[in-house]
């Protein structure tokens, strides 16, 4: 077994048991931290793909900004184990169909896709990750896909100064 | 030597290099905070901390002796574990920084070519960002669970600040990035080794981005998580002994990283102008190296107190002014200056 090997099963254990832990902790805040150690866990897998610019950038913009702010949210409103609302019985079990369902399909995609079979993911190789070939193949392959979004952000941007503004 | 498909040299060199650079910041932030005492003493006209030891030279050992044998307290309401996971991870996000820093050339231990540089990888500056925003969590996660009103007020001021200047200081670096050309800190360092420091392309950026590491670091005159009037004693209000410690003393390692930032990224990091590139030995270019750069690191620190010491505290909208609607727009207009002239260059300085 050879230590990519431990580091990637390692990373797996963390990033599912985190999953859950987000799932079942009763204190939102709990949450919003096994979150964060989820984001880490996924980081992790990244730089095992040899995706640095792409570990990197989730850790900055996901855990470390977007977090932020749940964490603020949560943290004004001083939601806590005992503040925070509980739902009726029928409302669980809606979810727990509707969840079950994504899940089925989900199954089902990856038992449909047969090219995937037999294939392990590149470890340590490939280069599509590295910020250069990456920022190469964003400013020229996918150029336009790439601004609409930024102009997509951009509206967002703007929208919630107008909110914020009333 | 190669068992379980490791290179056990490389592990220990790692490993030993782990072990001092961390002990040398832990010392640094040590003999900083007496440092501190004097240069206010000596900005104030008044002799400082000199009763323990010669010239009051023992005088950090005995605060954190002080520190160590307070009493502990945990308050009834607190969150515990988050108390306690709190001041664990200010600490750690600060130490975590060093690890991407170069600080000196290459020597040779017994045949083989050692780095000193924890980890050169090819995102280096991408990386020193992770972890800052990391040390977030530690103000915050400290100042919610301690269940008092001031530290929660506090944790928050100094969230929203540092997520605020952690944009002017991205936007600052891009156009510093622009020029390098490279993400890794080894290589902006051995290219302006034998070169013009950065600080002469990138004058504006490095304002911007000294004055973004103040707010970072929490220090005057951006010091309002802890601003005494107004929150009592900021984020570390219900904490006590080593875990105030811990705070106060991340506190300080944050200022010798990120003035280490600076000399790396606008200041040559381990270079000497003239000096450097003559030099043949690697053994005698490791220790030049390093002396250089800790001199370099020493003036920023005093610099850092310096400014701590002269200017009073912001208010909280003039901080948020400052750092959305003067830094950021600066920001901005830096990089599309540097841009241009990037274009200029490259056009032969033809339009």
């Amino acid at each position: 077994m050879a230590i990519t090997h431990i580091i990637f099963w390692f990373l797996t254990a963390l990033a599912l048991v985190s999953a859950l832990m987000v799932l079942l902790s009763k204190n939102p805040v709990y949450s919003v931290l096994w979150l964060v150690a989820v984001f880490f866990a996924i980081s992790g897998h990244y730089i095992l793909l040899n995706a640095q610019f792409l570990a990197i950038v989730n850790m900055i913009v996901y855990a470390g900004a977007i977090m932020v702010l749940f964490l603020f949210v949560i943290m004004l409103m001083n939601l806590d184990k005992e503040t925070e609302p509980q739902k009726d019985i029928w409302m669980k079990i809606a979810g727990a169909v509707s969840g079950g369902c994504l899940l089925m399909m989900f199954i089902a995609l990856v038992k449909q896709a047969t090219e995937m079979t037999g294939k392990t993911a590149l470890l340590k190789t490939g280069s599509i990750g590295l910020i250069e070939n990456l920022g190469k193949a964003l400013f020229s392959d996918y150029v336009v896909p790439f601004e609409i979004s930024s102009v997509l952000f951009l509206s967002a941007m703007v929208g919630a100064v107008v909110i914020g503004k009333k | 030597m190669t068992i379980l498909a490791l290179d056990w040299f490389l592990l220990i060199e790692k490993l030993i290099l782990i072990a001092v650079i961390i002990f040398a910041s832990l010392g640094v932030a040590l003999y900083t905070t007496f440092a501190e005492r004097k240069v206010a003493a000596i900005l104030q006209d008044r002799p400082g901390p000199n009763r323990a030891g010669p010239f009051g030279l023992l005088q950090p050992l005995a605060d954190g002796l002080k520190l160590i044998t307070k009493e502990e307290i945990i308050p009834t309401h607190a969150n515990k574990w988050l108390f306690i996971l709190g001041p664990g991870l200010a600490m750690t996000a600060a130490l975590m920084t060093c690890a991407v820093v170069p600080w000196g050339g290459t020597i040779d231990v017994m045949g083989h070519k050692v780095d000193l540089q924890i980890a050169d990888i090819n995102i280096g500056i991408l990386y020193v960002f992770a972890v800052v925003s990391m040390g977030v969590y530690g103000v915050m996660i400290g100042g919610w669970a301690s269940n008092n009103k001031f530290s929660l007020m506090a944790a928050l001021r100094g969230a929203s600040q540092a997520i605020s200047y952690e944009l002017a200081m991205g936007l600052s670096l891009i156009a510093l990035l622009m020029i390098t050309g490279s993400l890794s800190l080894r290589t902006i360092v051995e290219q302006q080794v034998g070169h013009v420091w950065n600080i002469v392309y990138q004058p504006v950026g490095f304002l911007i981005f000294f004055i973004c590491a103040l707010a970072e670091c929490n220090r005057t005159p951006f010091d309002l998580p802890e601003a005494e009037n107004e929150l009592n004693f900021g984020y570390h209000q219900e904490y006590s002994s080593m875990k105030l410690g811990f705070y106060l003393f991340s506190e300080y390692i944050n200022m010798f990283i990120s003035s280490t930032i600076m000399a790396t990224m606008f200041f040559g990091g381990y270079d000497l102008p003239f000096v450097t590139s003559h030099l043949t030995n690697p053994g005698t270019a490791a220790i030049v190296g390093i002396v250089v750069l800790m001199t370099k690191v020493v003036m920023f620190i005093f610099l850092f107190m310096w400014i701590r010491w002269t200017i009073p505290r912001f208010r909280y909208d003039q901080l948020m002014d400052l750092g959305w609607k003067k830094m950021i727009p600066l920001a901005l207009a830096n990089m599309l200056v540097t841009g241009f002239f990037i274009l200029l260059k490259q056009n032969n300085w033809h339009f």
